[in-house]
């Protein structure tokens, strides 16, 4: 009996072992898949190996996940949809999983992010009660995508001791809560809890990574949107004491801006009034500890451009369709010591209510959404009794 | 012998491959434009009693179920930042779930909380899906749920997206998907392959927010897409994106227009009909009627009368040859989706607040004839298809059925 138990775990484990898998016959359909490139190139290919990997059982279910680790975001799609693909047909026909490989994938926390998540669905699906209790180990997990369970698991608890009278215990665990989450939601229910249940003092821009310290000049021009495509003379050279022509021929400087925005919102129409028609450049430098993979993190309803140590990012020419958090991601390198930031905000000429606005909010941040701070960080500025601020904009 | 077999073989072929009458392929059914001549039947009641099923779905989503070969199909997008897609497949005899595919996003999702990121309509040719979603994720697999190809196009086109979210749905033309994914930066409209889902074509659009979709004119045979934006309707051949013919003088970015043969009414300067010249140029006003002005639901044509819900909910029925009002009558709205009818003279429309109405239009005036309320919010269009109507919410599709 024994002797039978070790050879059925030796033969499940030869069928599936992934190091066996990936030099097997479909290594060949896999690099096709990887091969898939911009505007539709190779999925003509692409789809023939997609029809040769889905015509296999369970045992190109390891393979495919293990592959989107050097996959791209198209490629990944190719082999998610095939590992569903494969895995919802065979465990309809009551097939054996690979419930104990896939189990592993996803505790491996250097497997690719989102294979991981895919991984963890899978699991739940056939052996549901052991996957929850994967949960709470990945409250520090570097996969957003699950970690986000086990955010979402104390925040119920946290709520329910707050419903219990628990105030000590909710504090405790609605600060892990806090210490741990990195989607926005998450984040705003739990301050929301900390501060209104529980009388907390928060620094959201801090665990965000909000940069809350900016130099702003402006305004140039920007009327009929022809700013976005100028050149103003802050694209060409920093000098924090020079004065430049603006609009109008008016004269204008730089002055310094801090922001106390639990979301770090920095608002031209605060120093400058409400203005139209104009374009407004906002500086800021960051002091990194090492040189690191980054995400600038941008959210802004004007149009933009941002430089990172003088090398344009991005650009986008779309006004007043909404704005949020980590609206725009944009991957940087960071150099250890001091790095540079240059934002630039065109204010176009609608003037409706809800296009007053001439804002944006930007954070540093690794490719999960953790804060990263810069080492000389300023203390987040004092939140003071909110200034009036006409509605009316100026022309 | 040898003959007869290849040509039944041919037969049977077409058989399977062509759609069917009863298809409903995109967004509007026939044209893109929602009326189906060829819907002999459609439902005289929508009650418990029609109700054939009711299948839950996942996340969110509005784009309008389609009906292709006895399989319904529709998509969503779930999470906390609409970042899965879904594509879902259902029986049309018992709303059993036949597939699913799931995708992640390679495109922004933001949009506008009343939208969301599965607002687009998929689109068939009988054959294979074709899904299109907000992030600008465009999917193509077979009817069985094979993976045929996908592309990415924000990654392609960085600039192609629309912070409200975009909703313009796509819709196959002869052997061309046709797709505005136009927006106040990198606007453009893209005609398919739809084997390989490579450009045929792509032209700039003008850089504006635009919510509208393709319809179809047909002059003496040939297919000509009209794709309509805020400087007006520009006429393409689908297989090449040449330009046939150009309505100036702009045009709404939220209703979409309604064709019907060689004429198309333009929600431009409240409701504008033109008829296209010749060779299918220069398309000559036929009236324009400034204080028809439809709200967010596009216009519907059946025969020779044109039907508009403007923004209060009212209901206006106009005479296609001059644009004169025949009637009016105030529905409950407030609409978001479209109306659309078959061959019965009965208009379907589903309101934001879940109230679905069948309009009679058999008589002097228009009258409602059956009315439910569905308890979800609806902002989606109605598919008919073989004597049934598919309606969708965040939640549910539901299948109405008989009492013909």
């Amino acid at each position: 009996m024994k002797a039978s138990s070790a050879l059925l775990a030796a033969s499940l484990c030869l069928t599936f072992s992934p190091a066996l898998l990936s030099s097997a016959e479909w290594s060949g359909p896999l690099q096709q898949i990887l091969k898939v490139g911009p505007e539709g190139a190779g999925n003509t290919e692409a789809a023939a190996a997609w029809a040769d990997l889905t015509a296999h059982g369970p045992e190109v279910i390891l393979p495919l996940l293990e592959a989107m680790e050097t996959a791209g975001p198209i490629p990944r799609n190719w082999m998610r949809s095939a590992v569903e693909t494969v895995f919802e047909r065979e465990l309809a026909a009551g097939a054996t999983l690979p419930a104990s490989q896939i189990r592993a994938f996803v505790v491996d926390r250097k497997n690719e992010p989102n294979a991981r998540r895919l991984a963890f669905d899978l699991y739940g699906k056939v052996s549901p009660a052991d996957a929850g209790t994967l949960i709470p180990g990945m409250i520090d997990d570097p996969s957003a995508p699950l970690r986000r369970e086990a955010v979402a698991r104390l925040i119920t608890e946290g709520n329910a001791q707050l419903d219990a009278g628990e105030k000590e215990q909710s504090l405790a665990t609605l600060d892990r809560a806090l210490d741990a989450a990195r989607d926005i939601d998450q984040i705003d229910t739990v301050a929301k809890l900390l501060r209104e249940k529980l009388g907390q003092q928060l620094d959201l821009p801090q665990h965000f990574g909000f940069l809350m310290h900016w130099h702003l000049i402006a305004p140039f021009d920007n009327t009929e949107r022809q700013g976005f495509d100028t050149v103003f003379p802050p694209e060409t050279e920093i000098n924090l004491s020079s004065a430049y022509e603006g609009k109008e021929g008016k004269s204008v400087t730089w002055q310094e801006y801090a922001s106390a925005d639990d979301y770090g919102k920095v608002d031209f129409n605060t120093p400058f009034s409400p203005l139209k028609q104009v374009t407004g450049y906002a500086y800021t430098e960051f002091t990194s500890a090492e040189a690191r993979e980054a995400e600038i993190r941008l959210g802004c309803k004007n149009a933009w451009k941002i430089w990172f140590n003088g090398e344009l990012l991005f650009g986008r020419d779309e006004y007043h369709r909404g704005q949020r958090i980590d609206q725009y991601s944009l991957p940087i390198k960071l150099k250890e010591g001091k790095n540079t930031i240059l934002v630039k905000a065109c204010q176009n000429e609608q003037e409706q209510d809800w296009t007053v606005q001439w804002e944006f909010q930007l954070r540093l941040c690794d490719s999960t959404g953790t804060a990263i701070l810069a080492t000389d960080r300023k203390p987040t500025p004092e939140k003071s009794a909110p200034a009036r601020r006409p509605t009316a904009p100026a022309q | 012998m040898h003959f007869s077999r290849l040509t039944l073989a041919s037969a049977l072929l077409f058989a399977t491959v062509a759609p069917a009458h009863a298809d409903w392929l995109n967004f509007r059914g026939p044209q893109g434009s929602g009326f189906d001549s060829a819907a002999a039947k459609t439902p005289a009641e929508l009650s418990e009693k029609t109700l054939a099923w009711k299948a839950p779905l996942p996340g969110r989503g509005l784009g309008s179920a389609i009906v292709v070969g006895g399989k319904v199909f529709v998509t969503a997008a779930s999470g906390p930042e609409q970042q899965q897609l879904h594509v879902l497949c259902f029986a049309v005899s018992d709303g059993a779930p036949l597939w699913e595919r799931r995708f992640w996003a390679t495109g922004r999702t933001m949009a506008h909380s009343k939208t969301n990121v599965a607002a687009p309509t998929p689109a068939s040719d009988g054959k294979r899906l074709y899904a299109l979603f907000s992030s600008n994720d465009l999917i193509c697999l077979d009817l069985d749920g094979n993976l045929v190809w996908m592309r990415a196009l924000t990654l392609d086109y960085p600039n192609a997206s629309n912070s409200l979210g975009l909703a313009s749905s796509p819709i196959v033309v002869g052997d061309t998907l046709v797709a505005q994914i136009e927006n106040d930066s990198e606007s453009f409209a893209a005609g398919f392959d739809l084997l390989t889902g490579i450009n045929k074509w792509k032209l700039d659009r003008p850089k504006s927010a635009n919510w509208t979709s393709p319809t179809v004119l047909e002059k003496d045979g040939e297919a000509i897409v009209a794709l309509q934006g805020s400087d007006g309707v520009l006429g393409l051949v689908p297989s090449t994106g040449s330009p046939v013919f150009k309505v100036e003088g702009g045009a709404s970015t939220i209703p979409s227009s309604a064709a019907s043969g060689d004429q198309i009414f333009i929600p431009s300067n409240g409701l504008t009909a033109m008829r296209l010249g010749e060779s299918g140029e220069s398309p000559e006003k036929v009236w324009n009627e400034p204080n028809e002005r439809p709200g967010t639901a596009s216009p519907l044509v059946i025969g020779e009368k044109v039907y508009l819900i403007n923004n209060a909910g009212v209901l206006t029925c106009v005479d296609r040859g001059t644009g004169a009002r025949s009637w009016r009558t105030r529905i409950e709205g407030p609409f978001s989706g479209s109306p659309v009818a078959g061959a019965g003279e009965r208009l379907f429309i589903f309101g934001e607040t879940g109230i679905g109405q069948i309009v009679d239009l058999s008589g002097e005036e228009g009258k409602v004839i059956s009315r439910i309320e569905l308890g979800e919010t609806i902002l989606s269009t109605p598919a008919l298809s073989d004597g049934a109507l598919y309606i969708r919410s965040d939640g549910h599709l539901w299948k109405f059925s008989g009492e013909w």
